[in-house]
């Protein structure tokens, strides 16, 4: 990480640094303002407009991303604190042709939105919760005694619970569960 | 957003000296609440030291028994670490049941303690809020406070402390672990947050320049009955109206061992010391648990629109309670 405000002394506070993020496999080397998040550097500064910004307060998920495989909400990331982390978007999804990523096949098969603004972060929200449900993370709901480290079977109460942080204001939800479901090895 | 400088710390003493030395510096981790308190204007720091990288990511059992978590663990991966599951599961159960998938991968365990209300005055830099602004009055004492105290409040400050993972914490005797200065210290988990008193800006007992390293989770609550069960507008993804965490042990038909923490009804999470005192040595009935939650809950002073919580505190206790001693019943 550098400074572009080295020159003014070790005083002086520094406002911007250089960042290095991987999205969608493709490395960015960004001089970042610290206010920034990584919504807003995905969106203004790399062009990648899948994730939406709906309330920028992580109460939405519309912004929902992957790092280093998490989910995670990108409008509270500051783009600074993520230097050396891989992100995937929504367009990152699909495969090098014209093939959807089989999520999204689903939810186009299943009609699984209306107006689609959320559908990104639920998209990204979904795969996130997959692996976390294949990796044995219980949700809320899982069965205390289930055993550990075993990969929780996702019925539709899991994952109305694992996707409980995004909204979808058209209420496309059970359609959502259903192209959920679809998609579950 | 005010700007500010950006230090990533390599190690704990190098992070505590930057908090100690840079004015105005608060420290980063998952910034699910500190972000989003920046967006508001409420936090306005100079530097922000980012401890999320701190070799504290790691859930160590020890050999008495205890389990040591790092500060930076996510609470994600807290709430399904085996051991938290199966031997202080109001633990796991309390991280599940907050806030979102998302927001839980980010969350960090120090970062979590250390959250702010979200009391909508706080929030909002239009409004007083001794809080926020010591001196400028409280606007929800009279305004908005559904969701406000109802135990331990002040004529400065009504607001709850939001944590889910802290109420599981204090009742489970957990200890928070810190370092600063003068070295490292541990403070019992009940005893880390603050009532509000006269000086409502100070959420914690934290020392200036000190950070949280860990928390320990004691051998003498592993492995003892617990629960967490909290009441809330939506069945997912909402803050706490009221919740319990509780950890009892039932031996030779009376009661030998009780914890119980209320989350939501206090500016801490609010340790039941009188009902579990009340329990000791009593059998495990329904009678019983409700008597000793009375006792605690005679000490309330709701407010207008907030009386709903002693009810629903009490029945959530009751409850937890119940189920938490039926195998010593039959």
């Amino acid at each position: 990480m550098g400074s572009h405000e080295d020159r003014d002394g070790d005083t002086a506070p520094r406002r911007y640094s250089d960042t290095t993020l991987r999205v969608n496999g493709k490395p960015h080397t960004l001089s970042v303002d610290h206010r920034r998040v990584l919504l807003d550097v995905l969106r203004e500064d790399l062009d990648l407009w899948g994730a939406k910004k709906g309330c920028d307060h992580g109460q939405c998920g519309a912004c929902t991303v992957l790092v280093d495989g998490r989910r995670l909400n990108s409008c509270l990331l500051l783009a600074v604190a993520l230097d050396g982390c891989e992100v995937t978007t929504v367009e990152g999804l699909a495969g090098d042709g014209e093939e959807l990523h089989p999520l999204q096949r689903a939810f186009l098969d299943r009609d699984a939105f209306q107006c689609g603004y959320c559908t990104p972060g639920q998209i990204c929200s979904a795969l996130g919760a997959i692996t976390e449900a294949a990796a044995g993370h219980p949700s809320r709901v899982t069965d205390p005694a289930a055993p550990s480290g075993e990969p929780v079977r996702l019925d539709k109460g899991e994952i109305r619970e694992r996707l409980s942080g995004n909204l979808c204001r058209c209420g496309a939800y059970p359609r959502i569960v259903e192209a959920v479901e679809d998609v579950i090895p | 957003m005010r700007t500010f400088d950006y230090v990533r710390a390599t190690s704990v003493t190098e992070a505590a000296d930057a908090l100690a030395t840079r004015p105005g510096a608060r420290c980063l981790g998952g910034g699910t609440n500190l972000v989003d308190l920046m967006k508001l204007g409420v936090e306005r720091p100079a530097t922000l030291v980012d401890v999320s990288r701190l070799p504290l990511d790691t859930i160590e059992e020890l050999p008495d028994g205890s389990l040591r978590v790092g500060a930076t663990v996510r609470n994600s991966d807290l709430a399904a670490h085996p051991a938290v599951r199966y031997r202080w599961p109001a633990l796991s159960q309390a991280l599940l049941a907050g806030a979102s998938g998302q927001l839980r991968n980010a969350a960090t365990t120090g970062g979590n303690l250390l959250q702010r209300t979200r009391c909508p005055y706080f929030q909002d830099v239009t409004k007083p809020c001794n809080k926020r602004e010591p001196g400028s009055g409280c606007g929800a004492r009279d305004g908005v406070h559904r969701d406000h105290a109802v135990l331990g409040h002040s004529a400065h400050c009504i607001a709850t402390h939001p944590s889910d993972m802290a109420v599981a914490l204090s009742a489970l005797d957990a200890r928070v672990e810190l370092y600063g200065a003068q070295g490292a210290r541990s403070v019992a988990a009940a005893e880390f947050h603050r009532l509000p008193g006269d000086r409502p800006e100070q959420d914690t007992v934290i020392g200036p320049g000190e950070i949280v390293t860990g928390v320990l989770l004691p051998a003498a609550t592993a492995g003892v009955p617990s629960a967490y069960r909290k009441a809330r507008d939506r069945a997912s993804y909402a803050f706490a109206l009221a919740s319990v965490a509780a950890v009892v042990r039932v031996g030779d038909g009376v009661v030998t061992r009780a914890g119980i923490a209320f989350g939501a009804v206090a500016h801490r999470p609010w340790r039941a010391r009188r009902a579990e005192e009340a329990l000791i040595g009593a059998a495990p009935t329904e009678a019983a648990f409700e008597h000793a939650v009375d006792l605690e809950l005679s000490a309330a002073q709701p407010l207008r629109d907030n009386a709903y919580k002693v009810p629903l505190a009490r029945a959530l206790a009751v409850d937890v309670l119940t189920r938490l001693t039926a195998a010593a019943r039959t």
